[in-house]
């Protein structure tokens, strides 16, 4: 199922996911996309820039996974974990130790083979080289050999996925992660956040549609999470998919579109940000303090703003209450910490 | 082929950078240069030596140098292979190293025959470079040559590469302490196979010199090794040919084509056990 349309100008770069269209040009074929979702819930319209030729088609979730079971002998990893990360999307990955994070990441990329279940990447079933062919992949525990240079490292990888983006593409990688000025340096003469950041420029080799990361800022002291946060907001914005397994809650918090909770093995809470978060009440600043309103929700702002003044007091400002992701993610753990 | 050779090529980097050739040519270099003194001693004084009625005394002691200088080359050529390929699988999984290479689309069948295409692309030349170089000084200090010139050196580089490929299985399933002693073991016990069977040669005894020849199959890197002692010395007759097969640096068992379809056969079973078991394995 593939229709073709011309439009007048770059719609976006690479394959992204439906909200990040500009579709003004391309209003005649909304109704083209209604059709297209019917072929499923993965299926959406996609628009690719090529030579100003505007492909539309199904395209499958950069990674989709049902079922999923994994078991070490009788330690079960995976307990029929089902999730899927949209193009364009970035979604993390939050959980307790040995909550089987990493085990999806490695069945995602064909590190390891499931029990049981499906996970696809790209539409190619996990594993196979279509699939490979279309993620990078940063592992928690990675080393590269250190007797290779920055840029030697970036070559090699650039040759084991055919890519032809040459110096250029490896320019761009080193400056991309910062480390433009360790071009030439020797694996073994960086400290171990220059290696992570390699790390991510490596899995970025070859333009991926799907990024598995997997705690990617373990190692960084806070400037260089921050680098990576910046990274990642890029990452979003040129519409790559990204599977973020991370500890660090704030740093899911602010770059994610979506989050899933696992433990023991099963997606136990997942949504955005805003849909995991729970009201907890309205807080109103006056001349007379702080007042707090616990049962409040965002609606009854007017009113008890409303009520106050009439009572004589000055308002400052109001502050709607949520809970945060860390308040979510204990609730959703169950304080577990294996 | 492109992913093959970039990864074999990736191999030979590592072993140059990491002064693997360095630490191995000035040791080889030692070993050569001892040898050559070795050789130019023993002809210098072989020629006082009266031997007993019907052995020659220069030939034999010439090829019973030069079976020395073979095991030599097998035995440095067995340890070059063993290091270069013992941590492979595992001992690069538990250290990080593989898993970025291996989620590439290059496949695992491609990594491991890259790995040993790099580990034979040095072992190969290695083991003739010592051959040639210790026949050539055998022949200069004792005007001797092989009585078969490139057979022998073949066989022995085909030992090596067969030790090659049972430390890459071996690197599937166990760490790389585990394999390395593994590897060494079965490598010395190939050996004892070896003289063992010498030894029931001399005694005309049927049961070890069968023993011997069902343990020289199994691992038939010791048969090539027999066979190739045998052939430098195959058309060596009468007591003096009779005394070098009998060893310890004289083969007494013939090998033959069977023998190297044998070993052909052998290395592309081992392959394909190793394939199949690094693709069902968990990283």
């Amino acid at each position: 199922m593939l229709l073709r349309g011309v439009v007048g100008r770059p719609v976006d770069r690479a394959p992204v996911g439906h909200a990040a269209l500009r579709l003004e040009r391309l209003a005649p074929l909304q109704r083209v996309d209604a059709r297209l979702r019917r072929f499923g819930d993965r299926s959406f319209l996609v628009a690719a820039w090529h030579e100003a030729e505007c492909t539309l088609g199904p395209v499958a979730a950069a990674l989709a996974v049902s079922g999923l079971v994994k078991r070490y002998g009788n330690v079960g990893a995976l307990a029929g974990v089902d999730l899927t990360v949209e193009r364009g999307e970035l979604v993390g990955l939050l959980g307790p130790n040995g909550a089987g994070k990493s085990t999806l990441v490695k069945i995602a990329c064909g590190l390891v083979r499931p029990s049981a279940g499906r996970a696809e990447v790209c539409g190619a079933r996990a594993g196979t080289r279509d699939a490979r062919a279309a993620l990078g992949y940063l592992a928690e525990f990675f080393r590269f050999p250190g007797w290779t240079s920055a840029d030697e490292l970036l070559e090699l990888h650039q040759r084991l996925v055919a890519s032809d983006g040459g110096m250029r593409e490896r320019g761009e990688l080193l400056d991309l992660v910062g480390l433009t000025e360790a071009r030439t340096r020797r694996v073994e003469e960086m400290s171990k956040g220059m290696q992570q950041r390699l790390g991510i420029a490596q899995a970025l080799v070859g333009k991926p549609q799907l990024l598995l990361l997997d705690e990617p800022t373990s190692a960084l002291d806070p400037v260089g999470r921050r680098t990576v946060r910046a990274l990642l907001e890029e990452l979003q914005r040129r519409g790559v998919s990204v599977l973020l397994n991370s500890h660090l809650l704030s740093e899911v918090e602010l770059v994610c579109d979506r989050v899933a909770i696992l433990l023991a093995g099963k997606v136990v809470a997942a949504g955005t940000p805003g849909e995991l978060a729970s009201p907890r009440g309205v807080e109103i600043e006056t001349d007379r303090g702080v007042a707090k309103y616990a049962d409040a929700v965002r609606e009854d702002v007017p009113q008890l703003i409303e009520r106050l003044v009439r009572d004589g007091c000055s308002v400052f400002g109001a502050r709607v209450l949520t809970s945060t992701l860390e308040e979510v993610y204990v609730e959703a753990v169950g304080g577990e910490t294996q | 082929m492109t992913a093959t050779l970039t990864i074999a090529g990736y191999g030979l980097r590592e072993a140059l950078r990491r002064k693997v050739f360095v630490v191995v040519c000035v040791l080889s270099v030692a070993f050569v240069v001892l040898y050559w003194l070795g050789t130019r001693y023993t002809f210098h004084h072989v020629g006082n030596v009266v031997p007993p009625a019907g052995i020659d005394a220069r030939t034999f002691a010439a090829s019973f140098l030069f079976g020395m200088a073979m095991f030599g080359t097998l035995f440095l050529g067995v340890v070059l292979a063993i290091f270069l390929t013992l941590g492979v699988v595992r001992g690069d999984a538990e250290r990080g190293l593989l898993q970025p290479l291996v989620v590439r689309p290059v496949g695992r069948s491609t990594v491991l025959i890259a790995r040993f295409l790099g580990a034979a692309a040095v072992c190969v030349p290695y083991v003739l470079a010592l051959y040639f170089a210790t026949m050539v000084l055998t022949h200069a200090e004792g005007s001797w040559w092989p009585d078969r010139i490139v057979t022998p050196g073949l066989e022995l580089a085909g030992g090596v590469l067969i030790v090659a490929a049972l430390s890459l299985l071996g690197s599937v399933f166990l760490s790389p302490v585990a394999n390395g002693i593994a590897i060494f073991m079965l490598f010395g016990a190939g050996l004892v196979a070896g003289l063992l069977g010498n030894i029931g040669h001399v005694l005309n005894s049927h049961g070890l010199i069968h023993a011997a020849k069902i343990a020289a199959w199994a691992v038939p890197f010791e048969a090539l090794y027999q066979d190739a002692l045998r052939a430098i010395t195959e058309n060596t007759s009468g007591l003096t040919g009779f005394l070098l097969r009998l060893g310890p640096f004289g083969g007494a068992e013939q090998g033959g084509l069977g023998l190297r379809l044998w070993a052909l056969a052998y290395l592309a079973v081992v392959g394909a056990v190793a394939v199949a078991g690094f693709q069902r394995r968990d990283l």
